[in-house]
């Protein structure tokens, strides 16, 4: 198994600097985020506190009627311990009108337009709280393309994007989020009893093997089944990666002019500021 | 000899070169008050480094009609200086450059050779290639000044040690990756990107038996950071002084200059360097496929 634990200090170092940076850049001095109860967010809130001070960070929670009294109760505790500013908004009465539109609604549909409906909430609290979104999503989920499309996923800025599952729980570990909240079974808490790990169908641990060799290592697929992973779940994974690429990248915009947002038009977001 | 050393590493806002130039004599004026002969800044420090298409609003020439050029010129009238900057030359061609400063006048510029166009990097999409490495003279004697990637061709600290140069000054503007295990190679604190820069430029120095002076800038663009962590080796290997992490800072070290007589009475390996050797095989290795 290769070694995925990092240097937690310097890795906290950078990324607080990310935030406060890229926040205060941008003109802004506050971040908002939705906190689920969940490791993500969880440690997400701690960087930002410590980047921009607790006065500045609000963190939202946005439980549906069947969300687990323990996410909602694990949100509170990082709340009390951070000393954050918060908020409750209940997303029941406005996503279960649009639910009672299509009586066949499946479950992956509520659970989109819960998650979208959670972006809408984050995006009016960063106009009225002057701050800027602070995205949760880690490197194995976004790799996974196990999110959101403008859901979850929609963020201001990603502090948490470089680092797999197994270093989230690394570096949580480090900045102080409560032990429950690191030694629970991930979870999205879109319907009562979902876990990631059973929706995926694999442990994160093991993914998180697979995606460090055939991504940050370059491993060819049969390389990562040499070193004694399963063929069928490797290329399971790879397909995975590939069918989501577009969740990481812009729509594309078909090119007609001389210069095109995207092909030629080049700049960093940083551009001017 | 004594030369009074400050390696300033700096956090740039992006093409904005006029408060990038404020920032510089801010640096020039705490380096001239400490005592300092030399500052030097790191790759791009006017303009910062993901230009894109930044680049042709943001280029200047090192000459005293320079609006730029003209202010970082007075300033050198009291303190020599080494800037980084986006080079235009006459036929509209855009570089990666180093000027050196000095009394009023520019002694040198280098235009970076080696445009890394892999990975994360672009620099050959969007500035022309240097074509040419060469050491210059300077009140503190000769001095081979070189731009990130070129430092990772062995070929261009070899040929400015040829031609004379005992002080190596090297510039980035590296972006910061490979986090690694805890303690792993003994360290902390330190990206993967930090530890193999440095490597090289000690070894540059006891390979070479001369002084290498290296600065990096700071501070965040988009989602790359930029690691600082200036240096100073001496010609016998030894580190004299590390800049911090990921923090802007200058640095003040002083180079004894008479280190190269005695490193060198101890060490011949300049004088017994057998150029015509390489030469010879050189043209031997780079002759065309039919005529070996």
């Amino acid at each position: 198994m290769s070694d995925l634990s990092i240097d937690t200090d310097l890795a906290r170092k950078i990324l607080t600097g990310f935030i406060q940076t890229e926040i205060t850049r941008a003109g802004f001095s506050k971040a908002v985020l939705g906190l689920s109860g969940g490791i993500d967010s969880a440690l997400a809130c701690y960087l930002a506190v410590e980047a921009l001070g607790a006065k500045n960070v609000l963190a939202v929670r946005m439980p549906y009627r069947t969300s687990s009294q323990g996410s909602l109760d694990h949100a509170q505790l990082i709340i009390d311990d951070l000393g954050v500013e918060s908020l409750t908004v209940p997303i029941t009465d406005m996503v279960e009108p649009l639910f009672e539109k299509f009586p066949d609604i499946d479950q992956r549909r509520k659970g989109n337009i819960m998650a979208r409906e959670r972006m809408i909430i984050l995006f009016d609290q960063s106009e009225a709280f002057h701050g800027l979104v602070i995205g949760t999503g880690n490197k194995t989920e976004i790799l996974l393309g196990y999110s959101t499309w403008y859901g979850d996923s929609a963020c201001a800025l990603n502090p948490l994007g470089d680092l797999y599952k197994h270093q989230i729980r690394q570096l949580s570990r480090a900045v102080g989020v409560p032990a429950p909240i690191i030694d629970k079974a991930p979870s999205a808490d879109l319907w009562v009893g979902q876990t990631d790990e059973q929706e995926l169908g694999f442990t994160y641990d093991m993914a998180d093997q697979i995606l460090y060799l055939l991504i940050d290592q370059r491993y060819t697929p049969e390389e990562v089944v040499e070193a004694g992973f399963k063929e069928e779940f490797v290329r399971g994974i790879l397909q995975r990666v590939r069918r989501n690429q577009f969740k990481r990248v812009l729509p594309p915009i078909a090119k007609l002019s001389n210069r095109t947002i995207g092909y030629d038009f080049l700049y960093l977001r940083d551009w001017g500021i | 000899m004594k030369l009074n050393l400050a390696l300033a590493q700096i956090n740039t806002t992006l093409g904005n070169v006029e408060k990038n130039l404020e920032k510089h004599l801010t640096f020039i004026d705490h380096a001239r008050s400490d005592g300092a002969d030399l500052i030097v800044f790191p790759e791009l420090s006017l303009t910062g480094y993901v230009l894109q298409d930044l680049v042709p609003t943001v280029s200047h020439k090192a000459v005293p009609e320079d609006p730029i050029f003209h202010q970082l010129l007075q300033a050198s009238q009291k303190i020599d200086i080494m800037v980084g900057f986006v080079e235009e030359d006459v036929r509209n061609r855009f570089y990666i450059a180093s000027a050196y400063l000095s009394e009023g006048k520019v002694l040198h510029v280098h235009r970076k050779n080696y445009l890394p166009t892999y990975g994360l990097f672009d620099e050959g999409r969007f500035f022309a290639m240097g074509d040419g490495a060469r050491a210059f003279d300077t009140r503190f004697g000769r001095v081979g000044m070189l731009i990130c990637e070129d430092f990772w061709h062995a070929s261009l600290p070899y040929l400015l040690w040829l031609d004379g140069a005992d002080l190596f000054l090297f510039a980035s503007a590296s972006p910061g990756r490979g986090l690694p295990h805890p303690g792993e190679n003994g360290e902390v604190g330190r990206l993967a990107s930090s530890r193999w820069v440095d490597e090289i430029n000690r070894a540059y120095a006891g390979l070479f038996t001369s002084f290498v002076c290296h600065t990096n800038r700071v501070g965040y663009e988009d989602g790359l950071n930029f690691w600082g962590g200036a240096c100073a080796y001496d010609p016998e290997g030894t580190a004299l002084v590390h800049g911090p992490q990921h923090e802007e800072a200058l640095t003040r070290v002083q180079l004894d200059l008479n280190q190269l007589h005695r490193t060198r009475a101890r060490l011949p390996l300049l004088r017994d360097e057998r150029t015509s050797m390489v030469l010879r095989e050189m043209n031997r290795i780079v002759k065309p496929e039919g005529d070996k």
